[in-house]
């Protein structure tokens, strides 16, 4: 009985030696994923921030009224005035199509003065 | 372990023989039973100390062996910890209300020089000077070649000069990574950023600190790595802000005024809409002090918060609102003005020595501005009172805003309070503060009353204030200053549909030397609208402007400034999305204009 408890613990040592000897190596490569990630999410971030900074240069205020004032004569644009303000009865908005499909036949009149009534 | 018996019967019977006592026997036994046990108890208890002894080495050997571990090995970021935190742990951006960038980071280099290194110092001084002209090649040579062994050259790079420095190709230039501050809006907001720039430089790295302005007032929050991915919103509109400065910068100009400031304040919630000082400069280059004359010459001068004048005629107001919240006088009782006005040695007369007298209504006072009727009601209302209102007002305390010269920038007070200073300072002469005072101190007039603390970062509800001034005083208040501009000094300030209500104030400049330099005025113009229900102040102040159109030229702020604000309120109020109380003309309507006709 007693050997074979030992053959057993000596398969159960070896395969808990292997199991940590993969968990080792699986955990360095992970380890190394995670800051290949990190190193490309800085370096994304950094960009990002750079692209950002791009943007709020390129739509600062001055350039914008210099471009503006540039192509006036394609935009013709003019900066806000307070007469710019208007009401939503001001807006002249589609009627709703006629609708035809009611409408009978022509009907021909005749017009016929009254001789009694005095024209004027 | 065989146990032997205390009495053993053949040795007592032995023993009864011999006549000897059969105790003693027993006693040696139990003697001998004793030694035995102490015996092993030692050698139990020995083990034991033993054992203890060994897990007490062994806990304290890993202690050790871990503390070595740890101040021998190189520091090292934990891999695992995959919050991404530690990447961006730098400088938080700084944006305005609506998250429009006003300062964030850029990646550069910094170039430093190993000159020990160097295969061609001379050649290398050379090429660096064509390519930096500020740069000066012998002056370069002789430092590369006096036995230093690091030397920086430049703090920033743009990537172009990186890669033509790259291609000298000398193994003695190296490059370190550098965090820089930029502000994309170059000089627009420029007092309020402030700026940048390196604190402690290591070959890795460097810290940016805020050398002035907001950068500097909150440093720490900016510099927070907590915080470092939120950015820092302010309650400037960067559209209102860059159109206000473009319009005083054009209004200094026509009115030959040698600097200019101004401040929009939301009354509602006391956060500062726009603010701008001219002249100005670029926080991505920000100037240096001046070492001599006035530092408020220099562009860095914060003519807003820092620049403390007299009030002028601005101040009236305030008289006039406090001595009907005592309930001295209403809007409509009348007063003394009858000019000039002896007080002991002094004569207080009236602009160009008119008299608006004998008698005038407190709202005449105002429209008029009449020093001797203001100095009539600062009589009435008396010394004390009339500190205890100012400084309610805060016109005796530094702004309490969040820039780092605000709290440098005391108001200037008189120290003894006489009489003839209760009637000066109550129509803005004889005291100093800034146009941020002036606008917090109108805001409570036209926030109803309630004073707030003026701030410049964004405020999602209001505050809590603190109530100066009833609220029919205060309408009352914002009535006077509406008439101002209608029938008074003001009437350029007209803006059609947004009922400006404001009150003029021109104040000779104090010499530095004392006393006051006739002919160099401060014109200001402090002003709220729409005047029936206030949503904005503004206080626009000119130096030295003077408006020669005419045969002379005029310095008042009825001339100078008031047109100037004007301008800023008809180009500013629509951007603030504030709808001008105009009659329309009442339009066809669209069904009544297609109306068939028979």
């Amino acid at each position: 009985m007693r050997p074979l408890l030992y053959i057993f613990s000596a398969l159960v040592l070896m395969s808990l030696a292997f199991w940590a000897y993969r968990e080792n190596y699986a955990t360095q490569s992970a380890q190394k994923d995670v800051s290949r990630l990190q190193s490309e999410i800085a370096y994304l971030r950094e960009g990002l921030s750079q692209q950002r900074a791009e943007w709020a240069y390129l739509n600062r205020p001055s350039r914008l009224r210099d471009l503006a004032a540039l192509n006036f004569d394609s935009l013709g644009l003019l900066p806000m005035q307070p007469g710019q303000f208007g009401r939503v009865d001001q807006v002249v908005f589609p009627l709703p199509p006629l609708d035809f499909s009611q409408m009978g036949p022509p009907i021909d009149t005749i017009g016929t003065l009254d001789t009694e009534v005095d024209p004027l | 372990m065989t146990r032997t018996p205390l009495r053993p019967l053949a040795r007592i019977l032995s023993a009864r023989e011999k006549g000897e006592n059969p105790d003693h026997i027993e006693r040696e036994n139990i003697r001998l039973r004793a030694e035995v046990t102490r015996a092993s108890s030692q050698t139990r208890a020995e083990g034991r100390l033993l054992l203890l002894g060994l897990a007490f080495f062994a806990a304290f050997t890993v202690v050790g062996a871990r503390m070595g571990l740890l101040a021998a090995s190189e520091p090292m970021e934990p891999r695992t910890a995959a919050t991404g935190q530690e990447i961006s742990g730098r400088r938080a951006d700084i944006t305005d209300r609506n998250g429009r960038l006003m300062a964030t980071n850029l990646s550069t280099h910094a170039l430093y020089a190993h000159p020990k290194q160097m295969v061609d110092p001379a050649r290398v001084a050379r090429e660096l000077a064509v390519l930096f002209p500020d740069m000066n090649a012998s002056d370069l040579e002789r430092r590369f070649t006096d036995g230093r062994s690091f030397l920086w050259l430049r703090k920033k790079l743009s990537p172009e000069q990186m890669q033509s420095v790259h291609d000298i190709g000398d193994p003695g230039l190296l490059f370190g990574p550098r965090d820089m501050r930029l502000y994309p809006n170059g000089k627009l907001a420029a007092h309020i950023l402030g700026g940048a720039s390196f604190g402690a430089e290591g070959v890795h790295s460097a810290e940016v600190i805020g050398v002035a302005g907001i950068e500097r007032a909150l440093d720490t929050r900016l510099r927070d790595p907590a915080q470092a991915n939120t950015p820092l919103a302010l309650s400037i509109d960067l559209t209102v802000q860059s159109t206000m400065t473009e319009v005083l910068e054009a209004g200094m100009v026509m009115m030959n005024a040698k600097g200019a400031a101004a401040v929009m304040m939301d009354v509602h919630t006391g956060e500062i809409i726009a603010m701008a000082s001219l002249p100005d400069f670029d926080p991505n280059d920000r100037p240096s002090p001046l070492l001599k004359g006035d530092p408020a010459d220099s562009p860095l001068f914060n003519r807003a918060v820092q620049g403390v004048y007299e009030l002028g005629s601005t101040a009236k107001i305030l008289t006039s609102a406090q001595a009907m919240e005592l309930g001295l006088v209403n809007a409509d009782t009348m007063v003394d003005a009858n000019a000039p006005l002896r007080w002991g040695k002094h004569k207080i007369g009236e602009f160009e020595g008119k008299n608006y007298g004998p008698l005038l209504s407190v709202t005449d006072v105002i429209v008029k501005s009449s020093n001797v009727g203001t100095a009539n009601l600062a009589l009435k209302i008396g010394g004390d009172r009339q500190q205890a209102f100012f400084k309610t007002m805060g016109l005796f305390d530094p702004v309490p805003i969040e820039l780092s010269e605000a709290s440098t920038a005391a108001p200037l007070i008189p120290k003894r309070w006489a009489d003839i200073v209760t009637i000066t300072t109550s129509y803005g002469h004889g005291m100093s503060v800034s146009p941020m005072h002036l606008a917090s101190a109108y805001a409570a007039i036209a926030n109803n009353g309630i004073k707030l603390q003026p701030t410049l970062l964004r405020r999602d509800r209001a505050p809590e204030g603190r109530r100066v001034l009833s609220e029919a005083n205060a309408k009352a208040a914002a009535s006077m200053l509406r008439q101002v501009v209608t029938r008074g000094t003001a009437s350029m300030g007209e803006v059609e549909g947004y009922e400006v209500g404001g009150k003029t104030g021109t104040a000779d400049k104090v010499k530095a030397t004392g006393g006051y330099d006739k002919g160099k005025n401060i014109n200001t113009f402090a002003a709220m609208f729409p005047a029936s229900d206030p949503q904005y102040v503004i206080v626009v102040t000119l130096d030295e402007a003077s408006e020669n159109t005419g045969p002379k030229p005029r310095r008042t702020a009825g001339w100078t400034t008031v047109p100037v604000t004007a301008e800023v309120i008809r180009r500013t109020a629509p951007l603030l999305g504030l709808r001008p109380k105009i009659d329309y003309a009442p339009v066809a309507s669209a069904a009544s204009a297609t109306t068939p006709v028979e």
